[in-house]
């Protein structure tokens, strides 16, 4: 159970990943994407098991 | 579109730098060089197999004297963040000489806790302890099983078996999972792998080393389960009046579950006792979070809180150096096998050459790390 819960999180991890990369994409503003670039920092890490 | 990919590559660099940060701390090698007694080297998953290969599969430096006698199993790395425990335990692995019974050490005993620091804590990654030979670095490591390894945290902890709610993040607090769960989190398995050891390899007595906040009531002290009370209280007694220091003595409270001086002493045959030595590191009132606040215990923010009555722990501009933890956890430890041995011969465990108080503060403790240079590589053991 443990290891289902930690995938299905892993995988949440990536559907918000995703969602940043596409936001940062649509905007128009560069402090806007210069914010998605920072938030997203984070989840990649994790996504990568770096932190 | 030239924006984008600027701002990307700018991400991408901080990704690159942070990431490597990380997985440099989560896998620096810690060399130790076992000692004269050292017998053989075992891991938790020899005890429990399920974490046989884990993170957490930590090394089992097992040290024999050639008279049989007791047994004495001493913890350090429950937090790893309390650095004085894993040196004092790494100063038994490595110098300890035994002419009776057996003292099996264990430096990492939640090794993931090791490979993170407190997320938001601005904690440094590693620190260095100075040596004649140029020094050793440690990672310096978290109270907690790293999230990496076990997430994520439930709403409710609930410790098992007793079903006391507890802190949510303490599902990953080792000293908050005993006596461990055969089929439950890491930090559960790891801490029922070392209930097993202790059943096993019939441990008499069960020493987790600690740190504690100068903000935190229990500190300077023994914790006692009742099996131990008699034993830490005369320690208490004899080290305060001969070793240059004062520690006290606290009961092991019955309804506060999970930690290691309640549950193996209830779970198993063993005597188990927590010693906490004082770290500023830990205070919430401590000012810059770094190595140099690690290693000298000094912080003029924590002494004004001291000015203020706000402490459990006196501090002044002389801090609380690492040496003098360490010092108090390797003399409360011999004080404890000296009062032991006398009282139960045929259980006796017989240390010698490990340092005193007194003379870790005077030669430092990394007078008392090996050089792994100076050994065959293939005598070398890694944390």
């Amino acid at each position: 159970m443990n290891t289902i819960v930690t995938v299905l999180y892993y995988l949440l991890t990536a559907y918000v990943a995703v969602l940043l990369v596409w936001n940062f994409l649509k905007r128009k503003n560069w402090q806007e994407e210069v914010l998605y670039i920072l938030v997203l920092i984070p989840f990649v890490l994790r996504l990568l098991r770096l932190k | 579109m030239t924006r984008k990919i600027a701002v990307a590559a700018l991400g991408a660099v901080l990704a690159v730098f942070a990431g490597l940060s990380f997985h440099r701390s989560r896998h620096l090698r810690e060399p130790v060089v076992p000692g004269p007694a050292f017998a053989r080297v075992a891991t938790l998953g020899d005890y429990f197999a399920p974490v046989k290969g884990t993170v957490n599969d930590a090394n089992v430096y097992i040290l024999e004297g050639k008279e049989p006698g007791g047994t004495v199993l001493l913890l350090g790395g429950t937090h790893p963040e309390e650095p004085a425990g894993r040196l004092a335990s790494w100063i038994f692995a490595e110098n300890a000489a035994l002419s009776q019974g057996r003292l099996i050490v264990i430096l990492s005993a939640n090794r993931s806790a090791t490979t993170a620091t407190r997320l938001g804590g601005a904690y440094p990654p590693d620190f260095t302890v100075p040596t004649a030979w140029g020094g050793q670095t440690f990672r310096m490591g978290d109270r907690w099983s790293n999230p990496l390894d076990q997430w994520p945290d439930p709403e409710v902890y609930l410790h098992y078996p007793t079903r006391q709610q507890l802190a949510y993040v303490d599902i990953r607090n080792l000293n908050r999972a005993f006596p461990g769960r055969p089929n439950g989190t890491l930090t559960e398995r790891t801490c029922y792998a070392i209930t097993a050891l202790i059943h096993r390899e019939k441990v008499d007595i069960a020493i987790d080393f600690h740190e504690a906040e100068l903000q935190y009531p229990v500190i300077s002290t023994i914790v006692a389960h009742e099996k131990g009370a008699d034993l830490a209280a005369a320690a208490s007694m004899f080290i305060s009046s001969m070793e240059g220091f004062a520690i006290g003595v606290e009961n092991s409270p019955k309804a506060l579950r999970g930690l290691s001086h309640r549950e193996i002493g209830d779970a198993t045959g063993a005597i188990s006792l927590l010693l906490e030595a004082p770290e500023p590191f830990l205070d919430a009132t401590r000012g810059r979070t770094d190595r140099a606040l690690l290693l000298t215990g000094r912080d003029e923010f924590v002494v004004r809180a001291g000015q203020r009555g706000l402490l459990f722990e006196k501090i002044d501009e002389k801090g609380w150096p690492i040496d003098v933890r360490v010092g108090r956890h390797t003399s409360t430890v011999l004080q404890i096998l000296e009062i032991w041995s006398g009282d139960h011969p045929d259980r006796a465990v017989a240390v010698t050459g490990v340092p005193r108080y007194g003379e870790v503060i005077e030669k430092g403790t990394g007078a008392f790390l090996k050089d792994p240079k100076t050994v065959e590589p293939a005598k070398v053991v890694y944390e």
